[in-house]
């Protein structure tokens, strides 16, 4: 057990390295001065010079890496060049709204997923399961931002039970905050829901025709017993692979979602430093996602263990 | 009064007929065995009387168990005889356990389940059962996960899951099938025991006919859907009254007629194994203590003669499969060398082994496993005809197939079929026309007629006995199946933990086995003739 995790942790970590190998050489392989954009189309070479020295890029390559990476290990990920303040400041604030959001999200799409999934495959080839396999059919076509408007256009404006957009902050209370991120989350989770439910149902109907199902049958439980105590929790290994995978994909749905919902989440700030050229941002956010996608999937890795005791032996 | 007892029953799956007019009874302490071929509806008798039957079956007819009409049951009701009353135990141990959930847990979930009893209590009833079925605390916790068992053991499981709750009834579906013989023997003992302890019946399924001979009071026979004959099981096989009986009888005795032996004698040797070992790497205890190597194949040595057929007997993990991959230069041996037509094949790149592998061909055990079934015939027959030097052309090519098939006794309509249009014995056929299409020297079977009935696998020995006449192939049995042995061999090897440990000509070695492991062999080999003779005995 203990020799499994520590591998998926030195894994994930050099992972982390690898990744951030790679942001970094992107970032220096881009065109655009950022020495020259902090000092705007009048400057002089000789002052771009000055300030290229003082920002640290004339360093050698390696080493301006070391710093780098050495400042994020710190939380120190520099200063913004359009805001002129420390990029963790920014990214403190946006964090706060951006992780309850992909939380939340991830949670609904789970909390929905699952429960159709064992519908579906409870009665398979049914109405219940066509339709069902239906909905989720056209959660997966259906893209995000659209329907997103569909859910601002319903709840917001039609019935007014929840602000269309934007976010008042923590400190306006908590309900207060979380009413606004209901349907950013909803938005969020349901094409989620739409893959999760679908790759879920296929699973437990292929666990639904294994040996032990029988066995457990034979033992006098009824089938939703052995549906719920025996078939699920062998289906859950390639839900927790997908659900690991489409992490990824809500992390990038968050960059449309919180636009289209105005929130001041990482992703607004993410969009907004890119079009402003600010690459010191656009770099510390990147590999705080990537960190972020590196976690869930190590979390994965271990509750593999937790599913399946075969992995627990295992080198 | 009968404990179970089944009225002409009838059984369709949409509209195929499964089950015509059955009839069967049980009494309490009574061991009745329900033999047939593969497809003859046996299991699906077991499954109606548990009725777990798949969705589109529809049962007619009576089946009473202990005074409750089954077939017009609630399925609340069933959920409290499956489990309670009625036990079942299948036939693939490997598979029939829930892999993430330990052993206790699914031995005490139906005593839970039934008694109500709290979690400490049915605990206790588990660690009771479990120790009555052979699987002592100290060696076998609770907490044991299904994958930490062998076969045998958790073949054991199963029965005490079935057990637990001393039901009037088990149904045991092919319960050894899967088993090597020793670990048969020990399991039909088992069966025995708890049936005669509780005096439970005893529903025995099986296509073994001496397996059931040796258990069974009384026996029915099924084919297809039908019961052809039932009776006591003594006076059933004695007399062998109905044609199908004999027929069965004689298929599992059968010997091909095999003119001459062929020894290893003056005549250079085809093959030869000399000193091959096969490490595997271990399971690692500890992170800083690289782990003990696991070995598989011990310091073997073996010749086979052009035209020679040997057979290599031993029990399930004895190693007899890796030898035969690393014969077939499908593994690489870590110690030893192996030389056929007097050239080393170890360690040879694979360009070089073409000419090897040319003449030395395989038969898998599962006929339904070995075939894409998205590829015609014509192509999965002609598939090692890549490694000839020259390649025939297309129509140079059916030729060969068509040969090969004639060869195996089937048509050339045959080419333009798929695998599932065959049974299984035909699929049989065609994995052995695929073997001989090469003109090999030598096939590698690896338990050839395990998953085949009875008299489907009469007709396939029979068939390798003609190649070997026809075409002076040699032949490498790899089987637990002494019978196979004894109808098929000239020579005997007999593999115990990677070593061989026995090795004579066939008769020798199967009737006066020197070595522990060989007589272990033997004494459990289910005899159809041993078990009548000892039956008739019993009843005097």
């Amino acid at each position: 057990m203990t020799a499994y995790l520590l591998k998926r942790l030195i894994i994930a970590a050099l992972t982390l390295v690898l990744a951030s190998m790679v942001v970094f050489a992107v970032m220096e392989i881009l065109p655009g001065d950022p020495a020259r954009l902090m000092l705007g189309l009048n400057a002089s070479a000789d002052q771009i010079e000055v300030l290229r020295n003082q920002m640290g890029l004339n360093a050698p390559l390696i080493l301006r890496y070391l710093h780098w990476a050495g400042g994020l290990l710190s939380l120190d990920f520099g200063r913004s060049y359009t805001y002129s303040v420390p990029v963790i400041d920014l990214v403190r604030e946006r964090v706060a709204v951006s992780l309850p959001l992909a939380l939340i999200a991830l949670a609904l799409s789970t909390l929905i997923a699952i429960p159709v999934g064992v519908f579906s495959a409870s009665r398979q080839g049914r109405a219940g399961d066509t339709l069902a396999m239906g909905a989720a059919q056209l959660g997966v076509a259906v893209p995000n931002f659209w329907f997103a408007l569909m859910l601002i256009y319903l709840f917001a404006v039609w019935l007014r039970l929840v602000p269309a957009g934007g976010f008042p902050g923590w400190n306006a209370g908590i309900w207060v905050a979380l009413k606004s991120l209901i349907l950013p989350a909803v938005a969020l989770a349901l094409p989620q829901a739409a893959i999760l439910g679908r790759v879920a149902r296929s699973a437990l109907i292929e666990v639904l025709n294994e040996d032990y199902i029988r066995t457990a049958r034979a033992k006098g439980l009824p089938y939703h017993a052995v549906l719920w105590r025996h078939a699920l929790r062998n289906a859950m290994i390639p839900v927790l692979t997908i659900l690991g995978l489409q992490f990824a994909f809500l992390l990038a749905g968050t960059i449309i979602i919180e636009n289209v919902f105005y929130l001041p989440g990482l992703g607004r700030l993410i969009f907004q430093a890119i079009t402003q050229r600010d690459l010191i941002v656009v770099e510390s956010i990147v590999m705080l996602l990537v960190a972020a996608v590196i976690v869930i999937n190590l979390l994965v890795d271990f509750s593999y263990a937790i599913v399946d005791p075969r992995l627990r032996g295992r080198q | 009064m009968s404990l179970l007892e089944i009225e002409n029953l009838s059984l369709a799956i949409g509209a195929t007929p499964i089950l015509k007019g059955v009839e069967l009874t049980i009494t309490p302490g009574e061991v009745v065995g329900l033999v047939g071929e593969s497809g003859s509806g046996k299991s699906m008798t077991a499954l109606t009387i548990m009725r777990l039957l798949p969705h589109l079956a529809r049962a007619e007819g009576r089946v009473t168990f202990d005074g409750i009409d089954i077939l017009a049951a609630t399925e609340d009701q069933m959920c409290a005889l499956r489990g309670d009353d009625i036990g079942m135990v299948f036939q693939e141990p490997m598979t029939a356990l829930n892999p993430v959930k330990t052993i206790g847990e699914q031995v005490a979930e139906g005593i839970r389940w039934h008694t109500k009893a709290g979690r400490a209590e049915a605990e206790d009833r588990a660690r009771k059962i479990l120790d009555r079925v052979g699987l002592p605390e100290a060696k076998f916790p609770l907490s044991r996960y299904p994958h930490e068992l062998s076969g045998g053991q958790r073949q054991r499981v199963v029965i005490a899951i079935a057990c637990a709750l001393k039901p009037k009834l088990l149904i045991a579906d092919e319960p050894t099938t899967a088993l090597d013989v020793v670990l048969q023997a020990q399991i039909l003992d088992l069966l025995r025991d708890l049936v005669r302890e509780n005096r439970m019946g005893l529903l025995l399924i099986s296509h073994d006919l001496a397996v059931v001979t040796e258990m069974a009071d009384r026996l029915t026979i099924l084919r297809h859907g039908e019961v052809t004959e039932a009776g006591d099981t003594a006076r059933t096989l004695s007399q062998q009254q109905h044609p199908y009986t004999r027929e069965l009888a004689l298929a599992s005795m059968h010997v091909p007629a095999r003119p001459k032996p062929h020894l290893a004698g003056s005549a250079k040797p085809l093959l030869e194994v000399e000193g091959v070992g096969r490490d595997y790497p271990g399971r690692r205890k500890s992170l800083f203590r690289p782990a003990q190597p696991i070995r598989a194949v011990d310091d073997v040595s073996l010749t086979i003669g052009p035209a020679q057929s040997v057979a290599l007997v031993g029990r399930s993990g004895c190693g007899k499969s890796t030898l035969a991959r690393m014969i077939l230069a499908l593994d690489k041996p870590t110690a030893g060398t192996i030389r056929f037509r007097g050239e080393a094949i170890t360690g040879k790149p694979e360009q070089a082994l073409k000419p090897a592998r040319r003449d030395m061909q395989v038969v898998f055990q599962d006929p339904y496993g070995s075939f894409d079934p998205r590829q015609k015939v014509e192509k999965l027959v002609a598939e090692p005809l890549h490694l000839l030097e020259k390649q025939p052309a297309a129509a140079e090519r059916r030729e060969m197939v068509a040969h090969a098939l004639h060869e195996v006794g089937l048509g050339p309509r045959d080419m333009e079929k798929y695998p599932h249009e065959f049974s299984g014995g035909q699929r049989q056929r065609l994995s052995i026309a695929r073997a001989i299409i090469t003109r090999p020297k030598l096939v590698v079977a690896d338990e050839p007629v395990s998953a085949l009935d009875v008299s489907i696998r009469a007709q396939i020995l029979d068939l390798f006995a003609e190649l070997n006449q026809k075409l002076g192939i040699a032949y490498l049995f790899i089987t637990h199946d002494l019978t196979v042995a004894r109808a098929m061999a000239d020579e005997v090897l007999v593999m115990h933990e990677g070593k061989i440990v026995e090795r004579g000509r066939a008769a020798d070695v199967l009737d006066h086995p020197r070595s522990e492991a060989a007589q272990a062999l033997v004494a459990a080999a289910p005899d159809l003739h041993r078990a009548i003779a000892r039956k008739m005995q019993e009843q005097g």
